[in-house]
């Protein structure tokens, strides 16, 4: 039973890894590349920062920067609640 | 932790002002050059973790508070936020202060230039804000261990 099992979940795995590699680009071709198109051009005009990097950082994927900085609060707070006895 | 000896504690007086001052330098200009908060706010933190190695914990303690500092992590993701909120009248996280005018609107120049520190809307702010919060939060980090380590190293000597 535990064979048969395994033996469809393989199956299933495989042909889904031979479906993506036959609907993959050919092989040295660039990838899609509208996205940084799109931030390169406009990223200077619509956030007014010099650095690219830093405008999609903090303004186009702020999200992003708000959850590390809340894994960062966070594993403060454990620390703080770990050494609270030392602390004081 | 004992101190150091004398040569190292000469060496982190010469030095640890001007990591501050670089790591504050990397925060304020994250808009225009590498870096940002998250970097600067670490390169200040190992000033800080310098001081403590050289010094030990029970001299740091009396100018590095672990309680200002904790105020000051708090109140820099909470400057995040309110920040992110500002924007809500168009979407969360809405760059409200870009090409306005005024100290953080400049129009910058287009294409590739050494750039102006007044241009950015909200990028400087949030920089300031985090890199607030990391320095702070690694500082109290670097800070309890080593008074943790005290505290273990005093109780297997008695």
């Amino acid at each position: 039973m535990k064979k048969i099992i395994f033996g469809i979940a393989f199956i299933l795995f495989f042909s889904f890894m031979v479906i993506t590699a036959i609907n993959m680009r050919p092989f040295g071709e660039p990838t899609f590349s509208e996205m940084d198109d799109y931030f390169i051009k406009n990223a200077q005009v619509e956030t007014g920062a010099n650095n690219v990097v830093t405008s999609i950082v903090f303004d186009y994927r702020g999200f992003d920067t708000l959850g590390e900085a809340t894994v960062l609060f966070t594993a403060v707070v454990g620390i703080v609640a770990l050494f609270r006895r030392v602390s004081r | 932790m004992k101190q150091m000896s004398k040569i190292v504690r000469t060496i982190t007086n010469l030095v640890y002002g001007f990591i501050i001052i670089f790591g504050f330098y990397v925060i304020v200009h994250g808009h225009l050059t590498p870096g940002g908060g998250f970097q600067g706010g670490a390169i200040v933190a190992s000033a800080f973790a310098l001081l403590l190695v050289s010094y030990g914990s029970l001299i740091t303690k009396k100018f590095l508070k672990k309680d200002f500092l904790s105020i000051m992590e708090s109140s820099g993701l909470t400057m995040f936020i309110v920040l992110a909120f500002l924007g809500l009248g168009i979407t969360f996280f809405y760059n409200f202060l870009a090409n306005i005018g005024g100290w953080f609107g400049n129009t910058p120049v287009i294409g590739p230039n050494p750039g102006d520190i007044n241009t950015g809307g909200v990028i400087p702010l949030m920089n300031i804000a985090v890199g607030l919060e990391v320095l702070s939060a690694l500082g109290v980090i670097v800070l309890l261990m080593a008074s943790g380590a005290e505290f273990t190293k005093k109780k297997e000597n008695s």
